[in-house]
């Protein structure tokens, strides 16, 4: 896929409202799951008098901030069926947007480098395959066919001793996901309001009835809270908590290449993360800073050492240059499990905790998301990822299981 | 990257330190007693301030003592550090720094649930000197 593929810069696709009194639902987050969700509310439940707010520009957060890659293999049988349910509809979605962007099924790889990877990823693809999850192990030789610029010689630090590779994961044009997520609402009637900050809440005891806005005050029956690293902020204006911490987390590409790298890697042990995206940038990531932050932007250091670990991995690296990093502000859980369900307010539902890892689970975030809403109740995708489950302790441990890169 | 001055070895980078959370979260005094909600609040639920934020940090690679920081989650200017054991400074909210705190002033660390710092155990050796106001990093 060359640049050459990409479409031309499209027209508006959708109109700039100015914020009706009231709405029969209000999704504050203008990214790809508050998107998302205001699509299925509307395409799924004929809820078609909503508002998405967005404080800042429609998919200008995490939703512009992110590295595209879309996989599903996860270890817990909860999280397998969220992220696999949510990669078929990414295979279906550019049809039933009447949008191609560009998701690329190119394959992710994540590597081995100790025997305990070892353990863990051949762990991991059994637990896939039996949740109807690709999944195959891959020696280091095939780990070099798939991918011939992967250094597999036992002469660094950590040598690749095989990987995981799922052929139908791969990533899509993040901008694109939501301009086309974005067009279907505006059709279906939902109002999408940029430039809008929730600055409070309305209720009647214990139950939501308004947002107050910079844009004034509207009404409405239900909020679904869809904002990611501010999701706390929002929680706690509401009256509630969260066990959320939000962090940084880094990004960076490189100047434009000649395609050289067919497939997304992924390595937890020497943690970089590296695809190349359509127009030729290699674009890379690699864990949270360690503290909390809201600022967009982290320490130098760790951008320092994702490159070092790029370099060990791909030695043609050596000589591309970084030609920006940014930081995303992103909404961690101590499961490493996204939170979707109710809120200890009545009317008020949370999608947040996605962390790391949220643009993958976007289409299953909105489905799931926009059933809570509609119906009161969780779907049975997202029954597991509810608030209780730190009280209950039934968490969805995936730290260090699910491949996840923190 | 931020520059953090050690109460103990001064200003430092911040990969010679790691990073403690919330400050000043006290350990139950009878874990046993304590309702399922409770215990979770203990376990899973910490302050994510946007703002001025109390947390722990720890010189892992000096002097290997804890100490708490008063920082901005925004700017992530760093506006105090004071010793565990103490209590959370007094800053004006127009983000300037605290009057210094009086060298001294660091007291032992209290034990598990007593003065809340579960970072430094009884008899840990205070430091000895404070610095109050640390540069901005990043």
């Amino acid at each position: 896929m060359s640049a050459d593929h990409l479409p031309e810069h499209p027209d508006f696709l959708w109109r700039n409202p100015d914020p009706k009194k009231s709405y029969d639902a209000v999704i504050v987050g203008g990214g790809g799951h508050g998107l998302a969700t205001a699509y299925f509310l509307a395409k799924n439940h004929g809820m078609t008098n909503i508002a998405i707010l967005e404080k800042g520009w429609l998919a200008g957060g995490n939703m512009a901030r992110n590295t595209t890659i879309i996989r599903s293999n996860y270890l817990w049988d909860e999280s397998a069926a969220i992220y696999e349910h949510a990669l078929k509809l990414w295979e279906i979605l550019p049809e039933e947007l009447e949008y191609d962007f560009l998701f690329s099924q190119r394959g992710v790889m994540n590597l081995a480098h100790t025997l305990g990877d070892v353990r863990e990823s051949v762990r991991r693809v059994g637990a896939n395959r039996l949740n109807g999850v690709d999944a195959e192990w891959l020696d280091p030789q095939q780990v070099k066919e798939l991918c011939p610029i992967l250094n597999i010689s036992d002469n660094i630090r950590y040598p690749v001793m095989g990987a995981t590779y799922q052929p139908r994961a791969g990533i899509a044009k993040h901008d694109h996901v939501a301009w086309a997520f974005a067009r279907k609402c505006d059709e279906l009637g939902v109002d999408i309001i940029q430039n809008c900050e929730v600055t409070g809440f309305i209720k009647d005891g214990n139950r939501v009835t308004g947002v107050q806005t910079t844009r004034g005050t509207i009404n409405t029956e239900k909020v679904g809270l869809c904002a990611a690293g501010h999701s706390s902020v929002l929680a706690e204006m509401a009256g509630f908590r969260l066990p959320i911490q939000s962090h940084p987390l880094q990004a960076l590409v490189s100047e434009l290449h000649e395609p050289v790298h067919p497939t997304v890697v992924m390595s937890n042990h020497v943690h970089v993360y590296v695809s190349q995206a359509h127009k030729g940038e290699l674009v890379m990531g690699a864990g949270v800073d360690s503290y909390n932050g809201y600022g967009q932007r982290g320490s130098f250091h760790v951008i320092e050492e994702q490159m070092a670990a790029a370099v060990e991995l791909f030695p043609i690296f050596a000589r591309a240059h970084v030609l920006r990093t940014w930081g995303g502000i992103v909404d961690t859980t101590l499961d490493a499990s996204p939170i979707v369900g109710l809120s200890p307010v009545e009317n008020m539902f949370v999608n947040c905790g996605w962390g790391t890892g949220g643009f993958k689970g976007t289409p299953a975030a909105g489905l799931t998301f926009a059933h809570t809403i509609a119906t009161g109740a969780p779907h049975q995708l997202n029954k597991p990822f509810a608030l209780e489950r730190f009280e209950t302790g039934a968490l969805i441990d995936e730290h260090g299981a699910a491949a996840v890169a923190h | 990257m931020l520059l953090i001055s050690c109460p103990n070895c001064g200003p430092r980078d911040e990969t010679e330190f790691h990073y403690g959370g919330q400050a000043h979260v006290a350990y139950p005094e009878s874990p046993n007693d304590l309702t399922d909600r409770e215990w979770a609040e203990y376990l899973f639920y910490r302050e994510n301030t946007k703002g001025t934020f109390a947390e722990r940090w720890v010189h892992s690679t000096g002097c290997r003592q804890w100490f708490n920081m008063l920082r901005d989650t925004v700017s992530y200017e760093i506006h105090s550090i004071y010793g565990m054991g103490q209590p959370r400074p007094d800053i004006k909210s127009t983000g300037q720094s605290s009057e210094p705190t009086q060298p001294g002033e660091f007291t032992q660390a209290g034990e598990f649930g007593q003065a809340g710092e579960p970072g430094l155990a009884p008899g840990a050796a205070s430091p000895t000197a404070t610095t109050p106001i640390s540069s901005e990093g990043v």
